[in-house]
């Protein structure tokens, strides 16, 4: 995995609470045996019309939208099935970070293992990005704090070791191999 | 010793090396469920890196989600209509093949929705550790389990270590007193649970559901209840064994025999919460006072009573948007609304006792023209079953379609879906937009208000169906 220091855009909003993991990326879309391509698919039903042309009024049709790699969105973002497309298809359509007040234990899990970072702040600052669709936010990793352009700083809660691996490029499965002996043991125990 | 909740000890029972401050816990899986659509990325990285599957004798797969439940596209008769379903059955076979996992294919009898199969072969057990590349593995906790659902990073990680790091989650008791009332079942418990704590409202938390109506659930409702745990965001929910529990697993495929079997249910029996034991937050409901439930919106939280109103929540975006979606007005009242579809199926509500509740009400009676019924059990053994105590006749004979087992219409992603702008009353667990299919509208319930809508031709309480049917049924 690529090391996540620290990650600056402009944001896009999607204000909706409880965005669930089927409008992310719909189920009919999961049969592939691949990650590639899921970008594409990415809110596909809010994206693209009957006919399978992109709707221009939704936000992330819009020139504007492209190229930003900070997704703002409402409350309980995530919430659902545990598909690891939905951080998929977030990170290819370009994404590195999802921000909300509430964010689902098993897509903020999914997330940190692909290098999308899930950064949960306060309600103020969080009104304050809903409401200002395209602020230029600076998210560091390394010192879990996001900083505004009013100049305000927030810090957000990150798993230190989570943090440790996407600052480092560390994968976590490394990790785990290493803990072959305590593992094997543990097995011997319990057998 | 220190008072422990149920959660707290299975935990402590897995840790091979507990948490520090910079380290999650190595935490033991016991039973690693696979399926075929959270898998193959998961075989792609094992295979990338060289390594193997550490227990395939603690690794059991099936086919359930992408699979047809037409019997001419399972039986091979026909091709799998969906082509990349049928790429995806094919490379879980092959990986299974080559890692060398169990695998119950299209052909076995004993194939079904990933969560109703693992308690019916006994292989779910009280006290183990559990998880499966699917958010609903908080199914197996109705055992007194700690399950939960990952993601397929995660599914590689536990195919190659048989271990996952995780950080301890908080503790939720939800204390139901009194007894569900005559025509209120499971499902619209945990309905209403949803309803009271919000989908977010067990975020972070492992939830143990107890108290005396919980108690007196079999263990078919008991995995209702717990299957919809992640509907309130929660990681897992749990309820301790009893037994209620000993006397389901006793003689199934998996479960202890003869001496090993007596060992076995003396330490289950100590799988329970201490007297005094702190969670970290509590709820209570009285089940005396519950109703029949109905969603209305497009997640489980927007739930109502089946007499109750649409709520009108003004100047919320979001519940307009939800309305407007669903084609529903605010003050609007669902009983009596027209439906085209319903779905009686899901690793939610898919065991015999659902079939059988279902077939109580729709006994000797038909469904409404106009409407499409399916009725898709939730393995091939409660298919089997089904079809001896003559269940499958009473659907079939009231029009609705029987099928083979598989997730079906829940899903849809496996060519049953609900049409575009259509109702469906589905016994599922997700109402999310286009989960049933693209512009499909859900409203779900249990199998008794699914089936009384299923005769009616729109929403209506099934109590008046139970009453008048309960002499002709056995149970
Ligand atoms: S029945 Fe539905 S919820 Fe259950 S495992 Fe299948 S798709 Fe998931």
């Amino acid at each position: 995995m690529e090391p996540v220091r620290s990650i600056e855009s402009r944001t896009v909003v999607l204000p909706f609470t409880n965005i669930d993991t089927d409008q992310i990326i719909p189920a009919r879309f999961l049969t592939t045996t691949t990650k590639e391509g899921l970008g594409q698919r990415a809110f596909a039903d809010w994206r693209y019309d009957a006919s399978g042309a992109p709707k221009p009024d939704f936000i992330l049709n819009k020139p504007e939208a492209q190229g930003c790699s900070i997704l703002v969105a409402g409350r309980n973002f995530g919430c659902g099935s545990s598909r690891e497309h939905a951080p998929w298809a977030l990170l290819d359509f370009g994404f590195r970070a999802v921000i909300s007040t509430e964010i689902a234990d098993i897509f903020r899990n999914n997330s940190l293992k692909n290098g999308l970072v899930p950064v949960v702040i306060d309600e103020r600052s969080h009104e304050w990005l809903l409401n200002n669709p395209g602020a230029n936010v600076r998210i560091d990793v390394e010192n879990a704090t996001v900083h505004l352009p009013t100049g305000e700083s927030v810090k957000f809660p990150i798993e230190a070791f989570a943090r440790y691996c996407l600052v480092n490029g560390i994968d976590e499965l490394g990790f785990l191999l290493k803990q072959d002996e305590a593992i094997s043991r543990y097995e011997q125990e319990h057998a | 010793m220190n008072a422990k909740t149920l959660f707290e000890k299975v935990w402590e029972q897995h840790e091979v090396v507990p948490e520090t401050a910079d380290t999650p816990a190595v935490l033991y899986i016991d039973l690693h469920l696979i399926h075929e659509v959270t898998s193959p990325q998961a075989f792609s990285l094992l295979r990338s890196k060289g390594l193997k599957v550490r227990r395939t004798d603690r690794t059991l797969a099936t086919m359930d989600h992408s699979t047809p439940t037409d019997p001419d596209e399972v039986s091979g008769r026909v091709p799998i209509k969906v082509e990349s379903a049928a790429r995806q059955v094919k490379e879980l076979e092959k990986n299974c093949r080559e890692f060398g996992i169990e695998l119950l294919g299209l052909d076995s009898d004993h194939r079904g929705i990933v969560h109703v199969i693992g308690p019916e072969l006994g292989a779910t057990q009280p006290g183990k550790t559990i998880v499966c590349g699917d958010s609903h593995t908080a199914t197996h906790g109705a055992f007194g389990a700690l399950a939960f659902g990952i993601g397929t990073t995660e599914v590689g990680h536990v195919l190659a270590t048989q271990c996952l790091l995780q950080r301890r989650p908080k503790t939720l008791a939800i204390n139901v007193s009194g007894r569900l009332p005559e025509g209120v079942t499971a499902k619209d418990l945990i309905l209403a649970i949803i309803g009271k704590i919000g989908v977010s409202g067990g975020t972070g938390h492992v939830i143990e559901y107890r108290g005396t109506a919980i108690e007196a659930l079999s263990m078919d409702e008991r995995m209702t209840v717990c299957n919809m745990s992640i509907e309130a965001g929660a990681r897992a929910g749990m309820v301790a064994p009893d037994e209620t529990t000993f006397e389901y697993l006793k003689g199934r495929r998996f479960a202890p025999k003869g001496a090993d079997w007596d060992r076995a249910v003396e330490r289950w029996c100590t799988l329970r919460t201490d007297p005094g034991a702190k969670f970290d937050r509590e709820v209570d409901i009285d089940a005396n006072a519950l109703e029949p439930m109905i969603t209305y919106g497009t997640h489980p939280g927007m739930v109502i009573p089946i007499s109750g109103i649409v709520p009108d929540a003004a100047n919320d975006p979001v519940h307009a948007k939800a309305l407007d979606y669903m084609g529903l007005n605010a003050g609007e009242r669902l009983l009596g609304k027209p439906i085209n579809v319903v779905f009686i199926g899901s690793c939610t509500n898919a065991r015999l006792s659902d079939l059988e509740l279902a077939a109580r009400v729709l006994k000797g009676r038909k469904v409404a023209r106009g409407v499409r019924m399916l009725v898709v059990p939730g393995s091939q053994q409660v298919k089997r079953e089904a079809e001896a105590r003559g269940l499958a006749k009473i659907f079939v004979e009231a029009g609705a379609e029987w099928r083979e087992s598989g997730c079906s219409m829940c899903i849809g992603m496996n060519g049953d879906v609900v049409g575009k702008g259509e109702y469906a009353v589905s016994t599922s667990n997700r109402n999310f937009e286009g989960r049933q299919g693209k512009g499909s509208r859900t409203f779900l319930a249990s199998p008794a208000t699914a089936a009384a809508a299923a005769i009616a031709g729109h929403v209506t309480d099934p109590r008046e169906f139970l009453a008048e049917f309960k002499s002709v049924v056995h149970s």
